[in-house]
């Protein structure tokens, strides 16, 4: 059900002024695919262009092999922050999904409050945003993504404003969650660590275009992160931000 | 289902300290007593008839318009009166509000719309909508549509302004969210565009009120048959001074409890907005 995403000699922005030029990436159905560059560098865009938000101007962009239109439920995305409706409650936030679908809301109930409890905001539920932590609001956005059962996740950045205690938190929930929605992932951060550790693979992305796809050694084991191959990798892939 | 263990407890957002504010009762005196030295020094002023360089010697004391006010409640014709008023306001702020909306939405989320409709409005809009008196006499078979139609003006501009602005500033990531969703452009409109300008637009319609009140009196004055205004007025031509500061201050309280009524429902819908530290509730 995961989907395959797809972009070939992907360019956008204006002619003279390219924020993403000729980019081919391939994701494989249900891997995690990190996507790591400095702030400019293009990753907002590429996963924008990948939601189908903004229409690029040269290349081609495919969901699982059809051409991608414009955004669709098929392709759930994740702010780093402010993507909540601040008048909807946590309940009503994470039901907005299904409630544009317009699944019945007697059929709603169920999904929704397994989505509240698998984040962890079972107390949480009638809370408006504001009442949240930034971390609390995160879990809110996770639980909205996940809860329509979506065949790819593009996450902006979502753990970039938080501290590094919630950070981390945070990055196990979404490895615990994914163990069984095998939904396609791509992950942008300007974090190499963050990408290290979260990713199948490691998409290097400098001014505008794709420097490297690297496959991360250990994925997502946090014991493996001094392994010497990390380590290395790690080196690698500050080098291609730098250069 | 699987409940995750692995997250440390929820932390909840540390509740900022409640600051020393003074109790609700103690600051109602307060504006009672405001409002009672405002009259208390009005009486001084003109029963002593005092002249500075202005003059209170003659303009009606404030026991007189109290008694004047006394007296024309127990009339039929103040509640017709207040009744025609209110009508007019009511159903030409209404359906500014409803317009207003609407003109405000279309010109903020389409381009087409704006520059067809923006050019008109922004020509249409300084002219004070007391200016269009002889228009509304020419347009409109009644003096009573016509009445409306000012009323109508005065609070239209406000509110499509006001809803242009809080729909251009409703932030791109919440229309985002909902568009993957796969969310439509009704949808979006419905579920984003219309919440979230909601703030902006109660503004608006708070402006639009107290415009609104003070066309229709003056409309009522120039060309009205009732109506505070035209009562008002009526009183200052029969040399009736308390009579006009009856009128005035039925304006006046009548203003202050539309207004304060448009302030209640934004207050009740917006109610997901962080408290302001200086709101009166």
């Amino acid at each position: 059900m995961s989907l395959a995403l797809t972009a070939r000699g992907l360019s956008l922005g204006h002619p003279g002024h390219p924020v993403l030029s000729g980019v081919d990436l391939a994701v494989e159905p249900g891997e995690l695919l990190t996507v790591v560059g400095s702030s400019g560098g293009g990753k907002s865009t590429l996963l924008r262009a990948l939601a189908g938000l903004l229409t690029p101007t040269g290349g081609e962009l495919l969901a699982g092999g059809s051409p991608v239109r414009g955004p669709s439920a098929d392709r759930a995305l994740v702010f780093q922050e402010d993507g909540l409706l601040p008048w909807r409650s946590v309940r009503r936030n994470v039901e907005l999904p299904l409630a544009v679908r317009r699944v019945p809301r007697a059929r709603r109930r169920g999904p929704v409050a397994e989505w509240i409890e698998r984040v962890g905001l079972g107390d949480h539920q009638d809370r408006l945003p504001r009442e949240l932590s930034g971390g609390q609001r995160q879990r809110v956005q996770l639980a909205r993504a996940l809860v329509g059962a979506p065949r790819a996740v593009l996450m902006d950045e979502p753990f970039g404003a938080l501290d590094a205690q919630t950070r981390a938190a945070m990055q196990q929930l979404l490895l615990t969650v994914r163990e069984r929605e095998r939904c396609t992932v791509v992950f942008v951060t300007h974090d190499v660590d963050e990408a290290l550790l979260l990713g199948d693979r490691v998409a290097v992305l400098g001014g505008g275009t794709l420097a490297a796809v690297h496959p991360v050694p250990h994925p997502r084991d946090p014991a493996a992160r001094t392994a010497p191959a990390v380590l290395r990798l790690r080196e690698r892939v500050l080098a291609e931000l730098a250069g | 289902m699987t409940t995750l263990q692995q997250a440390p407890p929820a932390t909840t957002p540390a509740a900022p300290p409640a600051p020393r504010r003074p109790g609700p009762w103690r600051r109602r005196a307060l504006r009672a007593a405001a409002l009672a030295a405002f009259a208390g020094l009005w009486q001084l002023l003109t029963a002593r008839h005092v002249r500075l360089w202005v003059r209170f010697d003659h303009l009606p004391t404030a026991v007189q318009v109290w008694q004047a006010f006394g007296q024309q409640l127990g009339t039929d014709q103040y509640w017709t009166d207040l009744a025609d008023s209110l009508r007019r306001i009511g159903s030409g702020f209404l359906l500014a509000a409803a317009l207003g909306v609407a003109a405000g939405v279309l010109t903020a989320r389409s381009r087409l719309a704006a520059d067809l409709l923006g050019p008109v409005l922004e020509v249409v809009r300084p002219i004070p909508a007391i200016a269009l008196v002889p228009v509304a006499i020419m347009l409109f078979p009644e003096n009573e549509q016509g009445i409306v139609f000012i009323t109508f003006a005065a609070a239209f501009f406000p509110v499509t302004v006001a809803t242009r602005h809080a729909v251009r500033a409703v932030p791109p990531a919440w229309e985002d969210a909902v568009r993957t969703m796969g969310g439509t452009r009704v949808r979006v409109l419905a579920s984003v565009v219309l919440p979230g300008a909601l703030p902006g637009v109660v503004g608006g319609l708070s402006v639009g009120i107290g415009v609104s009140w003070i066309c229709v009196i003056s409309a009522e004055m120039v060309s009205g048959q009732y109506g505070v205004g035209y009562r008002t007025w009526q009183a200052y031509t029969v040399v009736d001074y308390p009579g006009v500061f009856v009128g005035m201050a039925t304006i006046g309280l009548l203003g202050w409890l539309t207004s304060g009524a448009v302030e209640l429902l934004g207050r009740r819908l917006t109610r997901w907005l962080p408290p302001h530290p200086g709101s009166s509730t």
